[in-house]
């Protein structure tokens, strides 16, 4: 769908040059949520304002559907950039115009006929989540409704490919959830590809199916959202990580709740790692196999593919059906480490 | 000196305020359009504008720079010829406007320049992402988005421009400057120079509020 090669951009500013995107590569599958995830001044806005040509590369390609947008001029690059929409962390609305009008605008741009204009808006009022605001002014909308707006705007045309450059960095935890969900929303429903740039991996784990992580204008890690979870393998990626969940070993205080367990039985360490975990395989267990299960420390999250984190538990009973009980598990696939042995 | 009114003529009073009405709303309507030509292209000539141009904006800049600084009782002067040349006389209400509109324009060129640079970029590019043209550009997001300033810019600029219909008055123009110069001070109806100024002041404070009242119903933000 996009295709991203040896794509590099280097501003210059005075005499010295700076790379913001260094020979970068990259592929964006058709209808999945694609998130890219770095550190402010890594290149990732940069690298969305090339996609739309915002910005001139100073090399490499950018394929969409096999075009290369790099090689457009004049009216076909303006039509190509109505098939890409795109929605910003301050919304960029214009505060002259009300909801409806603002929708309207890329309709206008593409010369929509009126009646068809109005038409198309009203649906994409309905699917935002915006009716009755129809005719209110920027001004008296709150963060969530303008960001509504603002992807109600992006998607006016039906782009082939949503940006999202920040488009949540604005708003408070709640309302940020819900614009999350509205976008898986309309991923599902219209099919349509999403990049999501972002700097929070909360956005990431709710949404995205793949990661790509970002530093210093490049690609230092890509994958599926839970591989690269699971197994992060470059420092800045585990950083990234440890932001969503800490492991709970990890923490100063564990070793201390450790030492005033009871001695006996066996502590586990669980992890889980999204796809088919059951959600109730603690009591699947107990009720199995006549095991006690303790449950010490956790730190557990959601992720698009799954539950994703760490459990650890003691498990007291008898020696054998601690061991059935640990099978159990394994077979969940979940992944059993023993932290500490006293059967 | 007292006030005793008889040296009023308030037919000739009517007609002079007629005539500074005139030839304020003539120039505050040509230098509304032109001052938004001038802001436009300084805008959009300057560095990282959508026409970036460093010899236009020069020349531009330069051209403004140049009229803003020439005291306006020197610029009526200096197009004499000008004037003469393009209405056929240098004296009546006519003859003052493409002093006035020249005098004005630059002026509120530079505050169409500020309104414009006051709208959020990322608006601007936001259009741009959107395939917006150039020229839809320019009538869709930066007119719109500056219109509330633009008419607050108009109304400062139309209150200088009664100033210089006065001053305009006082070298042949006639409207109330005229009037209160000629039939009052110079001949020491001090009513009459009282009177004027008073329309004068009225008439300031209409445009004032008219342009406030505007400005505000525009301003949605």
């Amino acid at each position: 769908m996009i295709a991203i090669e040896n794509l590099t951009k280097v501003f210059k500013q005075g005499d010295k040059e700076v790379v913001a995107v260094d020979n970068l590569s990259l592929n964006i599958k058709k209808g999945e949520i694609f998130g890219i995830i770095g550190y402010s001044g890594a290149g990732k806005s940069t690298l969305t304002r090339l996609i739309n040509r915002l910005e001139e590369p100073t090399s490499g390609k950018i394929l969409i559907d096999g075009t290369d947008i790099t090689k457009l001029r004049g009216g076909k690059l303006r039509k190509a950039r109505q098939e890409i929409g795109m929605i910003f962390q301050h919304f960029n609305l214009l505060w002259s115009r009300t909801t409806e009008e603002n929708i309207a605008f890329p309709l206008e741009i593409a010369k929509v006929p009126k009646k068809e204009r109005q038409k198309r808006v009203q649906e994409l009022i309905d699917l935002v989540g915006l009716s009755g605001k129809e005719k209110a002014y920027p001004a008296q909308l709150s963060g969530g409704q303008k960001q509504r707006v603002g992807i109600a705007r992006a998607l006016a045309n039906r782009p082939k490919v949503l940006l999202s450059d920040e488009a949540t960095s604005a708003l408070d935890p709640e309302t940020t959830n819900q614009i999350l969900d509205l976008l898986v929303d309309i991923n599902k429903k219209l099919g349509i590809t999403i990049i999501v740039i972002t700097h929070e991996m909360h956005v990431i784990r709710k949404i995205c199916d793949r990661v790509a992580v970002m530093e210093n204008g490049r690609i230092v890690e890509q994958g599926d959202v839970i591989d690269v979870f699971t197994n992060p393998k470059q420092h800045i990626t585990k950083k990234f990580v440890e932001q969503l969940m800490t492991a709970p070993e990890l923490e100063g205080e564990f070793s201390e709740t450790l030492a005033n367990i009871e001695r006996s039985g066996k502590v586990l360490r669980l992890q889980f790692k999204g796809a088919k975990t059951n959600e109730s395989l603690i009591s699947d267990v107990s009720k199995r196999f006549p095991v006690d299960i303790n449950i010490i420390d956790a730190k557990m999250t959601n992720t698009k593919s799954g539950l994703l984190g760490t459990l650890i538990v003691q498990v007291k009973g008898d020696k054998s059906e601690i061991e059935q009980a640990e099978n159990y598990i394994k077979n969940a696939s979940v992944d059993v480490e023993v932290i500490r042995d006293d059967t | 000196m007292t006030l005793d009114w008889t040296n009023l003529d308030v037919e000739k009073l009517i007609e002079a305020t007629y005539e500074t009405f005139y030839m304020t709303l003539i120039s505050v309507a040509a230098v509304f359009v032109l001052g938004i030509l001038l802001g436009l292209l300084l805008f959009l000539t300057d560095k990282g504008g959508l026409w970036e141009n460093r010899i236009i904006n020069f020349i531009v800049a330069s051209f403004v720079n140049v009229f803003r600084a020439i005291p306006f009782i020197i610029l009526i002067l200096l197009l004499f010829p000008f004037t003469y040349f393009l209405i056929g006389t240098i004296r009546g209400p006519n003859a003052a406007l493409p002093a006035l509109i020249i005098g004005a324009a630059p002026f509120y060129g530079r505050l169409v320049e500020i309104a414009l640079k006051e709208i959020d970029k990322g608006v601007i590019e936001a259009a741009q992402a959107m395939g917006a043209k150039t020229s839809t550009i320019i009538f869709k997001v930066l007119i719109p988005e500056s219109l509330p300033a633009l008419v607050s810019g108009i109304t400062v600029t139309s209150i200088a421009l009664i100033g210089y219909t006065a001053m305009a008055g006082a070298i042949g123009a006639g409207g109330i400057g005229a009037y209160a110069y000629y039939a009052g001070f110079q001949r020491r109806a001090f009513d009459v120079v009282f009177i004027s100024t008073v329309i004068i002041v009225l008439i300031v404070f209409l445009f004032q509020f008219v342009g406030d009242f505007i400005s505000k119903k525009l301003d949605k933000r």
